[in-house]
């Protein structure tokens, strides 16, 4: 090929490469003013105030987010108080305690379990969680916000273990072998020593593993019984922001102000959402900075 | 002694943990294993279903997802190759690549029911294309994307720059440089985030909830712009929508094998071309 031909080529695959460079950032716009949009036309024929007060979700007549957004923030923190503590612990196990032949184990493990699909998490909530929770408690059917946060932190543990575990491990050498040196022993040095200079990293693990658990769908959708009122406690049947778009949207007729409804409550949590991806992403460069 | 016993005790909490994690994954496939598995028959993989889903086999879901999962791929790896190439290869350190790298990390963080919506209003209503296998496939293309671009970026970053110098001193255009020596060189590691990728699509449902996924298509389809069937919403469908729900449950668990076995089968395979390139440099 001429010179010319070739130079050409080259400057056209510039413009294609850095077009496609443009496009994720109209990709996260068109999301944002797709939500904005439809939920304006929704704002518009009901309110902001009656949207965030009252206690019931029923579409046509009652449109409060309260009851979902509880329902979701309930599931959530359990699944946190659950998947928390066992993943850094968990990591702690993996970086300082677990030889090379354990963690040649545990590892693809881990990495197993964050492949099992969503939707065969939910199933094995119907099939055993359900049934283990209502033989314990007594209860007619194990489908409750308990379920839901045990399978949600399930799904959070993999993404909470690896991210702290490459925290830990950033911790350098010396802060230990500082440690040791004034007689401070293995346990000591993890817990006073290790683990807070591993903060920042240990936060943006468990802000990213809150975000997997708060915009899961199908787990929640087949283990929490989807009951739209206002839940009591983690025995109670909850439907979460995600499942209630889930359930309606497939029977809802286009362009009525239920529909409209279903953006709304994805606009709210797509802006939790971003909120803590921003918090994880700040925790994960002030890690970043501090070991540079 | 009482330091001891203290040290002893963290022991125990810090392997517990660690056991329960492995006890959860355990569980799982124990569960969908010991249950599933009888019901796996060659009827089952390659029979169409029959009497309202009763009995038969899952044919068309199997086939509903792997030409899903092909759309997916077709649309989400040359854009998201382009885009990562884009970032590592021309990219300065600017506003603005600092806006599209923001940009990718929430498109990640974006929960996939928000992409259905999307798909939904994209695809289905605004450009028209109906809820079809086509309209499916390119909402989880767009889901697909950051994951995609953020491992093809990794991949190239681990290519020495004296690779790019030594080629670019010969006199050859940056571009004949990417398409010829770097894409080659990191096809492996490209590949494996791929099908990693690919791996965790083909078990969404949420994404393809209102975009073109269907609990029944007659005859089984295959058409880009028919409703298709796919194996997680089937799984999903047999589980808690069914009228008798007890008597589908064995083809639910069958249906959970195929799908995770799927889904493992592609991970192996991934991780498999990643041990395999990183010995082999």
């Amino acid at each position: 090929m001429k010179t010319k031909g070739r130079e050409n080529l080259d400057l056209v695959f510039k413009f294609v490469f850095k077009g496609t460079g443009f496009l994720t950032i109209a990709l996260l716009a068109g999301i944002f003013f797709m939500l904005i949009f439809n939920s304006a036309n929704f704002f518009n024929n009901v309110g902001l105030a009656a949207f965030f007060s009252g206690n019931h979700w029923d579409p046509e007549s009652k449109y409060s987010v309260l009851p979902l957004l509880v329902s979701t923030f309930l599931v959530t923190l359990g699944s946190m108080l659950i998947a928390i503590p066992l993943g850094i612990l968990s990591a702690a196990f993996l970086s300082e305690v677990a030889s090379k032949n354990a963690k040649a184990i545990l590892k693809p493990i881990i990495e197993m379990l964050a492949a099992v699909p969503s939707v065969a998490i939910g199933f094995i909530g119907i099939v055993v969680v359900g049934p283990g929770l209502s033989n314990i408690f007594g209860l007619q059917n194990g489908l409750n916000a308990l379920n839901g946060s045990i399978l949600l932190a399930v799904m959070a543990l993999p993404t909470i273990i690896t991210i702290s575990e490459d925290a830990i491990n950033a911790v350098p050498l010396t802060h230990r072998e500082a440690s040791f040196a004034l007689g401070a022993n293995k346990w000591e040095t993890l817990f006073k020593i290790t683990l807070p200079a591993a903060m920042p990293g240990l936060i943006a693990a468990v802000m990213l593993g809150l975000g997997r658990a708060l915009g899961e769908t199908m787990t929640v959708l087949m283990a929490t019984g989807n009951a739209s009122v206002m839940p009591k406690g983690f025995l109670d049947s909850v439907r979460t922001i995600t499942s209630t778009i889930a359930i309606e949207m497939g029977e809802v007729p286009y362009q009525t102000t239920h529909y409209f409804s279903l953006f709304a409550i994805a606009a709210l949590l797509f802006l939790i959402s971003l909120i803590i991806n921003f918090l994880g992403e700040y925790f994960a460069q002030r890690l970043r900075k501090f070991h540079a | 002694m009482k330091s001891k016993i203290g040290t002893f005790f963290i022991w125990v909490v810090l392997v517990g943990s660690t056991a329960l994690v492995c006890l959860f994954l355990g569980v799982i496939l124990w569960d969908i294993f010991s249950k599933g598995l009888p019901g796996i028959t060659l009827d089952f993989i390659f029979k169409l279903p029959t009497k309202g889903m009763t009995q038969g086999g899952i044919l068309p879901a199997i086939f509903g997802t792997l030409l899903l999962t092909l759309i997916t791929t077709l649309f989400a790896v040359p854009f998201g190759v382009a885009c990562a190439t884009y970032l590592n290869e021309y990219a300065r350190p600017t506003l603005i690549t600092n806006v599209i790298r923001a940009s990718i990390r929430n498109l990640a963080g974006v929960p996939s029911i928000i992409y259905g919506l999307f798909g939904l209003a994209l695809f289905v209503q605004a450009l028209n294309l109906g809820t079809s296998l086509l309209s499916a496939g390119l909402t989880l293309g767009l889901l697909s994307l950051p994951y995609i671009i953020t491992t093809t970026e990794e991949a190239l970053k681990r290519i020495p720059n004296s690779l790019r110098e030594a080629t670019l001193a010969l006199g050859i255009t940056q571009f004949e440089m990417i398409k010829d020596v770097i894409l080659p060189k990191a096809l492996p590691g490209i590949m494996t985030g791929v099908i990693l990728t690919l791996s965790r699509a083909a078990g969404e449902t949420a994404p393809i909830l209102f975009t073109g996924v269907a609990f029944f298509v007659n005859g089984g389809a295959g058409s880009l712009n028919s409703e298709f069937m796919a194996l997680p919403y089937h799984l999903y469908m047999l589980s808690t929508q069914h009228a008798s729900i007890e008597l589908v449950r064995p083809l639910a668990y069958g249906t959970a094998v195929v799908l995770i076995a799927l889904v493992f089968l592609l991970n192996t395979f991934a991780y498999f071309l990643r041990y395999k390139y990183r010995t082999q440099n």
